[in-house]
């Protein structure tokens, strides 16, 4: 198939690529941008290592192709940071010991943001919570300090920095 | 004639020393790398003029390797190696190096392939796209052999040899005993209670999330330097050397961040091998990375057994005897496997006083998957069995099955006799709080119940069938001028926190604070050698290695202080939040900060170097200290459908001196998660050698919806083998919850259920079974 070159916004900065047009978002992210924090484990859509936010919506990046998210605004792991601040849920990541491997934590912390984004200003339930991450696999922690985590921030218990 | 139970002439002791590090709530060291995506994974190595590395797999479970021919792949553009047994020394390796006969994998085989996904061929070239398209020119003549697949199959006389001159399959024979086992069942027949049941326990993948990985650079120097996804950088170099024909010390082996371990990355895999080789060929970089199938059809597995336990007790709940027979499915090769064989023998025994006690295990080749150490390294599997067996005994004879283990729970200062000193020991109090919690429970009405079981763990092992010439785990402090500390350790960060655990212990052993402390890990260019992380062994271990080389640097110090301040010499200095004082008079002292200087300086400009070793000694055959536990497991079965709905685990757990609170409720929850997906969801069906669910689709792990509420209640108490008290905390917590599971569906819907994992299916014919036995 023919190269295309596409442009692609993530994390506030444009990249231009020419690449594969049957090229995932996930691997424009890692190996053509070259960021490496959005992370990958499986081939089957089903354990959410790769989700990044697009449009403030948690998209698992190897579920769409990198021509599919042309135009729209691409957060990663690496954009949750503001002016060197971490985010309000790194924080509570940190805080509650949210991690172990660190290997699914990039998608954890976009599925968590895009929660957190969707709801924001709202009461949401542990089980609303638990459904906000369903789709991320983590081998480590057993979830329930990722769901402290989140819980949390939705208490108000982190200020954006 | 009854064995004697011994009890140990020392005593455990609780201090009531304040710490100022230990047991604080404290951000991981390396928290910040992970939560912004910094932490580099082998995974996301990349070096220049790197390759890709592909892996051809067998097809078949047991056939002969006639030919191979690969040069067609070697033609196609963009190819620019193909490794296969021959390019390699041909050596069969294996962990238990002590032990030539069950060193017997050749990865890359010369003459036979074992199992299904078996590496036979690899290929390096500039995409990985290209390699994976050259795999399918490669031509492998095979010469189909008959298979076999099941460990009480592959014994029989007439099965097909899987390895030359092993007869019957048989890989490796454990047997455990003491005490008078048959006197005590011949008591138990005239006036108690003999209950016998076969379980068989299934297979489980480990599932780390970062699958095998590897990148190898060779030089023309004849150096290689490997990043890898490993638990052991230690015996990755060791185990290279050996496959390679190389020195040990020509062998750099880099891990710094590793994406999950749970007992599969210890063995020397064929993602390091198979890339090692490859670049070897080419003097370029070569990356290898599992795919997730890959992962789950060629990287190992717990190993699934078959369970006999015939126990003996008084009918008053005394334990007499136990008789134990298991057989396991050793897949194609040995690997930790026997390690598993042996351990599952001796937990079974865990954690109760028997009079006489007896195991034979046997570890059975079989042309599937090889089966290696999981998490709980066969004790899950032993607790499944015995804790369920018990807890029906306890339902036959109408006794209260708390009371009963806690008639027979170990207690401090008791010998296992000829295996292990038990010195702490809080069994008799994790009994009690789970007891109290799950009786203010109350009824939980139908259909739900709240099963418990007991347990146990080892705190690193003492064998060395590795035949490691070096300690069991080293450590060099480094001070520098400014008042930093440098600490250098082999222990492997894996994810459980052991670099934060090591500098806990180093600043409160040099009294300065968590922040002052650089770990280096994850690299033998600069790390000590240490065995790694598995067995539950880097915290009693590599604490102690940690501690004793914080203290030998802090010695150094104190002298100068001695010297500085002009003390009478009966009294004592400490250092406490980088305050250097006359324990009897805090007030009287001098910064740490304006000591190391000084003693920098009148050490002729020499930075501080304190060195610490641990190597086991005199403590038994299986390890210097044991955890213990009870969990609580509240389900709520469906009986229509048999789904299972956890309502909550509470675990009351002894670990000695917790050192890390938040790391120890995260091995806590993460342990649940794992041993409940153990329970009832997690298994790997095959189909002639075949593995049927390779995809995360069809192999089932548990989400958070699914993971219920978990809580601790810790009991206090001090190990004196261990650093500052301290005992495992992160593996042993996987042990119990299988069998409270399986007791809360007996408690729930009378069932016994004796074959893991418990799905809704079972629990559904089983339902259907015992009616159908009602109704006749």
């Amino acid at each position: 198939m023919e190269k295309r070159l596409i442009t692609l916004n993530v994390n506030g900065i444009d990249y231009e690529l020419y690449i594969n047009p049957k090229t995932l978002l996930v691997e424009a992210i890692r190996d053509h941008i070259g960021l490496t924090g959005t992370k990958r484990g499986c081939d089957t859509v089903s354990c959410g290592a790769c989700t990044v936010m697009i449009d403030d919506m948690s998209v698992k990046s190897c579920s769409i192709l990198a021509v599919q998210a042309e135009g729209k605004k691409i957060t990663t792991v690496e954009g949750l940071e503001k002016n060197g601040e971490l985010s309000p849920i790194q924080k509570a990541f940190l805080d509650n010991g949210s991690y172990q491997c660190g290997f699914c934590t990039p998608g954890m912390l976009m599925s968590a943001s895009a929660f957190l984004k969707e709801n924001e200003g709202k009461d949401v339930t542990e089980e609303e919570i638990r459904e906000g991450i369903e789709g991320n696999i983590c081998r480590c922690t057993g979830y329930n300090s990722i769901v402290r985590a989140i819980e949390s921030v939705v208490k108000g218990n982190y200020k954006e920095g | 004639m009854s064995t004697e139970i011994k009890e140990l002439k020392f005593t455990t002791f609780k201090t009531n020393i304040k710490y100022s590090v230990i047991n604080k709530r404290v951000h991981n060291i390396d928290g910040l790398a992970k939560v912004t995506g910094r932490a580099t994974y082998t995974f996301d190595v990349k070096l220049p003029n790197m390759l890709y590395g592909k892996i051809l797999r067998s097809p078949h479970p047991h056939a002969r390797i006639v030919n191979i021919d690969a040069s067609k792949a070697l033609a196609m553009p963009g190819v620019i190696a193909v490794a296969t047994g021959k390019d390699t020394p041909g050596v069969k390796q294996g962990i238990w190096r002590r032990y030539p006969e069950l060193c017997d994998e050749q990865i890359l085989p010369l003459e036979k392939v074992r199992y299904i996904g078996e590496p036979v061929a690899a290929v390096a070239a500039v995409t990985e796209e290209i390699a994976e398209k050259a795999l399918e020119l490669i031509d492998v003549e095979y010469e189909v052999l008959p298979p076999v697949f099941q460990p009480l199959d592959a014994i029989r006389k007439d099965a097909p040899i899987i390895h030359e001159g092993v007869e019957r399959n048989i890989n490796v024979t454990r047997h455990i005993e003491w005490g008078d086992v048959d006197d005590a069942f011949a008591e138990a027949e005239k006036d108690g209670y003999i209950r016998e049941d076969w379980f068989r326990t299934s297979s489980q993948h480990h599932m780390c999330m970062e699958t095998r990985a590897a990148v190898s650079s060779f030089t023309p120097d004849g150096k290689l330097t490997v990043y890898c996804s490993t638990q052991s950088p230690y015996y990755m170099q060791a185990l290279l050397a050996g496959v390679l024909d190389m020195r040990e010390g020509d062998i750099r082996v880099i891990a710094h961040y590793v994406g999950g371990g749970f007992g599969g990355k210890f063995e020397l895999d064929a993602a390091i091998f198979c890339s090692a080789v490859l670049s070897k060929k080419t003097f370029r970089p070569v990356k290898i990375v599992f795919t997730r199938e890959e992962d789950f059809i060629a990287s190992k597995r717990r190993t699934p057994m078959h369970y006999y336990i015939r126990t003996a007790m008084k009918k008053d709940g005394t334990f007499l005897a136990r008789e134990v027979r298991v057989f396991t499915n050793g897949g194609a090769y040995t690997g930790m496997g026997a390690t598993a064989l042996y351990l599952t023998g001796f937990f079974c025994s865990f954690p109760y006083k028997w009079r006489g006690y007896r195991y034979d295990g046997y570890r059975v080749y079989t042309n599937t998957l090889p089966s290696t150490a999981m998490r709980g390294f066969g004790a899950p599997q032993a607790m499944f069995c015995s804790e369920q067996q018990i807890e029906w005994m306890c339902a036959d004879l109408g006794l209260d099955p708390y009371e009963v283990r806690r008639k027979n729970a170990h207690t401090e200062c008791y010998e296992v006799p000829g295996q292990a000193y038990i010195q702490s020991c809080g069994m008799t109090q994790c009994i009690d709080k789970i007891e109290a919690w799950a009786k203010s429970k109350g009824n939980l009405g139908p259909n739900r119940a709240i099963g418990v079981s007991a347990a146990g763990f080892m705190s690193g092992g003492i064998f060395n069938w590795f035949d490691t010439p070096y300690s069991f785990s080293s450590a060099v402090v480094v001070i520098n001028y400014d008042g930093k500390v440098d600490l250098y350790v082999g222990c492997q960060e894996i994810g459980q926190g052991s670099n934060t655990t090591m500098a806990i212990i180093c600043a409160e052993t040099l009294g300065v604070k968590i922040e002052d402390i650089n770990v280096y890990s994850g690299d033998t260019a600069h790390s000590p050698a240490d065995l790694g992380a598995w067995g539950s062994r880097q915290t009693l271990m590599a604490g102690n290695a940690v501690k004793m080389a914080a203290e030998d640097a802090k010695r150094q110090l104190l002298e100068f202080a001695y010297a500085e301040m002009g003390l009478n010499i009966v009294y004592d200095l400490d250092i406490k939040d980088r305050w250097v004082h006359v324990i009897a008079r805090p007030e009287r002292g001098m910064k740490y900060e304006d000591l190391v200087k000084r003693a920098i300086r009148g050490k002729d400009g020499q930075r501080i170097i304190g060195r610490g070793y641990y190597t086991p000694h005199r403590k038994g055959m299986i390890s210097p200290a044991y955890s213990y536990m009870m969990q609580a497991v509240d389900a709520e079965i469906d009986p229509e459908t048999g789904k299972i709905t956890l309502h909550e685990v509470m675990t009351a757990h002894d670990c000695g001196q917790p050192i890390n609170p938040l790391g120890l409720i995260g091995q806590l929850e993460g342990a649940a998660s794992m041993a409940l997906g153990f329970g009832y969801l997690e298994d790997q069906p095959m189909d002639e050698g075949k593995i049927l669910n390779p995809n995360l689709v069809d192999y089932k792990v548990i989400r958070a919806t699914e993971m219920p509420k978990t809580d601790m209640i810790e009991i206090d108490t001090y190990e004196a083998e261990g650093p500052y008290g301290a005992k495992e905390a992160g593996e042993g917590l996987t042990n119990p919850t299988a069998a409270a599971l399986g007791n809360a569906i007996f408690h729930a819907l009378g069932l016994q259920m004796k074959e893991l994992p418990i799905t809704s299916e079972k629990i559904v014919n089983a339902l259907k079974e015992k009616k159908e036995k009602q109704g006749k």
